[in-house]
């Protein structure tokens, strides 16, 4: 460190020599540096910058100072503000300086402004007229500044005022502002997408210009465009072949080579754009092949550069639909990166095996070496990079020596981030391929462990579903759940102050059910740890809620340890302990009552959720009856209080004494009062001491429900994911696995190295003899576990389910995890998810609520018009011709055959099951129906799909899991989605997993997009209602639309157009003026307000959501456009 | 690309350029973080590293470090490059550049790298229109472009 500080220090004087003459005025500046330079301490820097700051301030306010030196005041805020002190004061004059200097101050105030404000920031406003004018200039360097300003930061809402000029620079003379005119409209197109889209003709202008630079820039916007439909611009594949031969074959300026390369940049956005229209598309890849070949050839030359296009390219021609040739030749390439002694490349060539693993699982058996030698390797980002790809290769007979590797890599990480990723890794290999009890336990121990409070929720509910749903056999089950329970005595006995909380919930959990099935251990024993753990002050106060739990499950005549417990209990401060203490209390006295609230290996296949609560719709009607007012969902109440929000024109009425009286009628309006007289979502609190103490039944119930909802325990209120989990191992795979252990001999290192290779890749090359000892074998039949049955909606199983459920107890999921079951009051009212005569009442999330609804129904049906199936004209997702059978819908389970529906489109399809999918149009949720046929003329087992998609939620699926699919038979499933946030598309990904024969699993991958106008919904309110939610809406956009004026009446025609694409309620027509409402889903409203203005469409959109507006005008956009 | 930090090996921030809004508390915690990490790197590790949900590519030119963070299905390899095209056009501008010429005169850094890089994405890569632009906005400067500082460390050695 000296001897820099040195070299700096001697350097100044020679600087300042040289800068005396010229820039006086900076001198300022250099003195500041200089100083700083000098200090010693930390705290003396914040004092000379205190001070020079309090300078700047005073020459800032004063009217003296000139705009020069107002440049030089700016560049040294800007360093103060670099080294991380606030000189937020100068931000105004730095927007004055761009306001009112010359080019020269006009150019340090631009690049103030950009350093200095973040989008948003409300300073912004006022740059825009200096823009304006800027870009208006004759000065061609003010233009380029006003441009490049425009482009880093500027306020979305202004962007409407800039654009026509921003527009104009596509086709200016010169090129740089043509160039920075194109990145201003990317800029534009990312933060507002909608403002954009009538110039996507000029965009294709910019593709075609004749400077390189130009049409480079230009690409960035066709990526982004492509990214999000690539459907839409597969007839520009030939042309962005073309640039890239031309690219290839030099003729490009020399200027834009880089290491003698031929415009790099460009060729790696020309092989990304090529590799997403390619993706999937057999015709579209067979266009690029030639060129892709041509890259891969061209691309020798040793240098970074050009392993950056290789790289590229060998991501692209993996993408694409594959050719035989090509994959050859970019594996070969692929070897040269990881082979590479630097270490960059192999990095490089490490990511790439990782993505190519995917495809291709043998092309890792060729560098098992380098892969082995890559782990011990002392860089961090190489490990990890390592573990990722060893992740992807992981198979029944390897996944002892790689999930060992991995924790080894966790114990000695410190990175929160890389350990939440790699630890849900491990537990995800571990479900999926643990080879025998034990090891399974231990490293789901591991798990818990390591990844502590840091693991995402599902780790261990996935865990213990695991657990508690088992397999086929129970005896095995049985003796999964007696390891654990074994090992977790042992880890309790130990020191437990330091295990995470989510380790202790899940042992408790454990403990509580299946520790009866060990025999030897005294109960009291188990009784004792559990205390014990309640003492500890480390303990949080939800883990004591599970303990308490367990302890209600175990006793059987320890009934004196319990009262003690209970009896210590009863004065704790937590009301839900203290609760629970009571529950205790009352449960182990009265075991015929234990016996019925948690009956003891109660089968869990049987478990429904009946979330509509209608157990309790004895209580409800009694509290309507009673005078309460009928529950609404939290929304319609958000709605309303936005309403009371609007302006009160009336008077306020009497004075207080009256007002007491007219209180408890206001009251009973106010959520929380609503809420709990209608029971359904009840404070459980009041209600219990309302309802006393003898209604004990009701208590597992109320603990669930609060002012908001579901109270703390998510984990049940995550969407029942399906995943192919652990299976429980037959005892002859252990030997299997026991002879895949790597076993670590005092020989020479090499020959320990390859007898982890052995272990590593075993597996991976069936029946080729790749493998380094050459001992691979077939894998023994991976034996799966039993699709989780409650989600089946096969035929075959129904009979027998429904009447289960009638039988059996409807359960609460969350509460399902703390005690066994609670028994109903009506077993009339409880409701099979799996009986599939239609029903308004579901047991899965979906129901609705009758009494509210039913007039809203109704309207909504009539907007609709007479008959219900209203066919969505396709959008742009619909790639195939819904050529797909029609009669497919014939398919759709009762309950939904009347909800209005798209096209049947064709999704995927390979030889033994092909899929298609359709959208039907629920009030609350998008339901994505996928039918999945079976071509052969064979039974296909073990079906399952999942389906993954970040922006939406899955509020409940049906019948993605079917133990088998008869020959020629069509199997339907459907997840209803929700919207929360509007996106314009969203992506969706998901993959059938099935059998055709015996312990050969496939797998089929498909993908889809939804738009938002899927998820929109008429708002049925009348023109007062809408009056009044407009004032009260804060969120607003306006633009003008295309008016279709081919008919009579434009507005009409225009309005009825959008109607029929977006589901849109026409609320009101009068005159030249139309108000419009929707909504997304049966979330937050948007109301449009339309005008006829001149041979536009004047729309006004507002919304409490502040992007929904923005996504119905780009809809609305759009099917005008297509219209 | 999301943000670009130049800073010394004494942990010094020389530039920062953010392409993605953030608040200041955020730009510095990510500022400290970040310095603290590269530069406890070994020499001899690779160029990457995985950092929350970014990749950072970083590179060193003699007591400078150039680090860029870009998204996980960005090319770590051009990136690198991008870092070396900027200091060639630095290098190119100044003169054999040296960290005091980035020290004293950043605002000029900062100036070219806004006429190579724009909102994140690389605008220009002739290295020859980039300083044309640089040039014809200095022009009207009263002083011409400093010229080679004689004791720094130069950044390359061509």
């Amino acid at each position: 460190m000296s001897d820099v500080v040195e070299k700096t220090l001697t350097a100044l004087p020679g600087l300042f020599e040289s800068q005396t003459g010229a820039a006086k005025i900076t001198n300022r500046l250099r003195q500041l540096i200089k100083s700083i330079t000098e200090l010693t301490s930390k705290h003396e820097e914040e004092n000379l910058i205190k001070r020079e700051l309090s300078a700047i301030k005073e020459q800032v306010s004063s009217p003296n100072t000139t705009m020069k030196q107002m440049r030089e005041i700016m560049v040294r805020a800007m360093y103060c503000e670099m080294l991380g002190y606030d000189a937020s004061f100068t931000y105004i004059h730095a927007i004055k300086l761009a306001q009112q200097g010359g080019v020269l101050e006009k150019r340090v105030g631009y690049l103030a402004v950009s350093l200095f404000l973040n989008e948003g920031h409300e300073l912004l406003l006022l740059l825009v007229n200096t823009v304006l004018k800027d870009l208006q200039s004759t000065n061609l360097i003010e233009v380029c500044m006003a441009l490049t300003v425009v482009a880093q930061v500027f306020p979305k809402d202004m962007i409407p005022a800039v654009l026509p000029l921003v527009e104009d620079k596509l086709s200016h003379p010169k090129e740089i502002i043509r160039r920075k005119a194109v990145l201003a409209l990317y800029k534009f197109y990312l933060i507002a997408p909608n403002q954009v889209q009538h110039i996507h003709a000029k965009f294709c202008k910019a593709l075609s210009d004749k400077d390189p630079g130009v049409m480079a820039s230009s690409l960035h916007i066709y990526l982004q465009l492509i990214r999000e439909s690539p459907d839409s611009y597969k007839d520009l594949t030939g042309s962005f072949v073309t640039i890239l031969k031309q690219v290839l074959g030099g003729k490009l300026p020399v200027d834009f080579n880089y290491h003698s390369v031929p415009a790099p940049w460009l060729q790696i956005q020309l092989l990304r754009i090529l590799s997403l229209l390619g993706k999937e598309d057999q015709s579209t890849s067979e266009l690029m092949y030639e060129v892709l070949d041509e890259s891969l050839r061209r691309a020798e030359m040793n240098h970074n550069i050009t392993y950056a296009i290789l790289y590229e390219c060998v991501k692209a021609v993996y993408t694409i639909h594959p050719k035989a040739e090509l994959l050859e030749k970019a594996a070969r390439c692929i070897g040269n990166f990881v082979l590479s002694p630097k270490i960059n490349l192999k990095y490089l060539g490490l990511k790439a095996l990782t993505y190519v693993v995917q495809h291709d699982a043998k092309l890792a058996l060729q560098h098992q070496m380098t892969i082995i030698e890559c782990l011990d390797h002392s860089d961090f980002t190489i490990k990890r990079e390592t573990l990722e790809l060893l992740f992807r290769i992981t198979n029944a007979q390897n996944v002892t020596v790689i999930v060992e590797k991995m924790l080894d890599f966790l114990r000695s990480c410190n990175d929160e981030h890389t350990i939440i990723h790699l630890i849900g890794k491990v537990a995800e290999l571990a479900e999926k391929f643990a080879p025998d009890n034990s090891w399974f336990i231990q490293t789901m121990n591991d798990v818990f462990s390591i990844g502590g409070d840091l693991l995402q929720q599902d780790v261990p509910n996935n865990f213990l579903r695991l657990l508690a749903e088992g397999s086929e056999s129970k005896e095995e089950d049985d003796q999964l759940r007696l390891y654990a329970v074994e090992s977790y005595l042992t880890v309790l006995k130990g020191h437990t102050s330091h295990l995470p909380q989510c380790f202790l919930q899940v042992m408790s959990w454990v403990l509580g059910e299946y520790a009866h099935l060990q025999e030897s251990v005294d109960r009291r024993e188990v009784i004792r740890l559990l205390t014990q753990l309640l003492d500890q002050r480390s303990v949080s106060s939800e883990t004591r809620v599970w303990i308490l739990s367990a302890l209600t499950k175990i006793p059987e005549g320890q009934t004196d340890l319990i009262l003690d417990l209970a009896e210590s209990l009863s004065s704790s401060q937590d009301t839900v302990l203290r609760q629970q203490a009571q529950e205790l209390r009352h449960l182990s006295q009265d075991s015929q009552l234990r016996e019925w609230v948690l009956p003891r290996g109660a089968p869990w296949d049987g478990i429904e959720v009946d979330s509509s609560l209608s157990f309790l719709d004895g209580f409800v009607s009694e509290a309507l009856a009673a005078g309460a007012a009928p529950y609404k969902p939290p929304h319609q109440r958000q709605e309303e209080l936005c309403e009371d929000r609007a302006l009160n024109l009336e008077p306020y009425s009497f004075s207080l004494p009256v007002s007491l009286s007219s209180c408890s009628i206001t009251d009973r309006q106010s959520p929380t009062l609503l809420s709990v007289s209608s029971g359904l979502s009840g404070n459980s609190a009041e209600l219990s001491q309302k309802a006393g103490s003898s209604t004990l039944i009701l208590e597992g119930v109320k603990r669930v429900w609060g002012k908001d909802g579901y109270l703390p325990q998510k984990e049940a209120t995550a969407p029942p994911v399906d995943e192919p989990s652990a299976a429980v191992q037959p005892a002859s795979q252990q030997e299997a696995a026991e002879r895949i252990e790597p076993r670590p001999e005092p020989s020479t290192q090499n020959q320990d190295k390859q007898q982890l290779a052995s272990s590593l890749f075993v597996g991976l090359g069936v029946g080729s003899s790749v493998s380094l000892l050459g001992k691979s074998e077939a894998p023994p039949p991976r034996f799966r576990k039993k699709p989780r049955p409650h989600e089946s909606s096969s035929s075959s199983g129904t009979s027998k389910r429904s009447s289960d459920s009638s039988s059996h107890s409807s359960r609460n999921t969350t509460d399902s995890f703390l005690y066994g079951s609670f028994p109903e009051e009506e077993p009339a009212t409880s409701i099979s998810t799996f009986d599939h005569t239609p029903k308004s009442t579901t047991a899965n999330g979906l129901s609705q609520n009758k009494d509210t609804k039913e007039d809203r129904h109704a309207n909504t049906s009539q907007i609709l018009g007479g008959d219900m199936v209203i066919v969505r004209p396709s959008t742009i997702q619909d790639k195939h011709p819904p050529s797909v059978s029609s009669d497919l819908t014939a398919l759709l389970p009762a309950d939904l055959k009347d909800l209005p529906h798209s096209d049947v489109i064709s999704l995927t399809s390979d030889p033994s099951l092909s899929l298609s999918s359709c959208r039907l149009f629920r009030d609350e949720a998008l339901l994505l129906v996928i039918f999945i046929s079976n071509c052969t003329e064979t039974v296909i087992k073990d079906v399952a799909v999942q389906l993954t998609c970040e922006e939406l939620k899955t509020a409940s699926l049906r019948g993605n899991v079917m133990d088998c699919l008869e020959a020629r038979s069509t199997s339907v499933c459907h997840y209803a989605l929700l919207m929360d946030d509007p996106h314009t598309n969203v992506s969706l990904t998901g993959t059938v997993s099935y059998q055709t024969q015996p312990g050969h699993t496939n797998t089929l991958p498909f993908s889809g997009t939804l738009s938002t106008a899927d998820f929109i919904r008429p708002l049925v309110v009348t023109t007062e209602e809408y009056g009044k939610l407009w004032l009260s809406l804060s969120h607003d956009v306006k633009q003008n639309l295309k008016l279709l004026t081919d008919a009579g009446d434009p507005l009409r025609t225009t309005l009825n157009a959008l109607k029929d694409a977006l589901q849109l309620h026409v609320v009101d027509i009068i005159g030249s003026e139309g108000i419009v409402a929707c909504r997304l889903l049966s979330g937050a409203p948007c109301l449009l307000h339309c005008r006829v203005n001149g041979a536009a469409l004047a729309m006004w959109l507002r919304s409490p959501h502040p992007a929904l507006p923005d996504f119905i005008l780009y809809h609305c956009q759009r099917a005008l456009a297509h219209h | 690309m999301q943000f670009m930090l130049l800073f010394s090996r004494q942990g010094k921030l020389r530039l920062q350029k953010w392409y993605v809004p953030l608040s200041d508390k955020e730009k510095k915690k990510i500022t400290r973080e970040l310095v603290q990490t590269v530069l406890a790197r070994k020499p001899k590790m690779c160029s990457f590293l995985e950092w929350r949900d970014l990749k950072i590519v970083y590179k060193r030119y003699a007591s400078l470090y150039f680090c860029c963070a870009i998204e996980d299905q960005d090319n770590e390899l051009i990136t690198l490059e991008i870092i070396h095209r900027y200091v060639e056009l630095l290098d190119k501008y100044f003169g054999s550049v040296c960290e005091l010429d980035i020290i004293f005169n950043f605002e000029k850094a900062y100036f070219i790298l806004d006429e190579f890089l724009l909102g994140g994405e690389a605008q220009e890569t002739s290295k020859k229109n980039v300083l044309k632009a640089i040039e014809q906005a200095d022009l009207l400067q009263e002083s011409k472009p400093p010229g080679p500082s004689p004791q720094g460390r130069t950044l390359i050695g061509f």
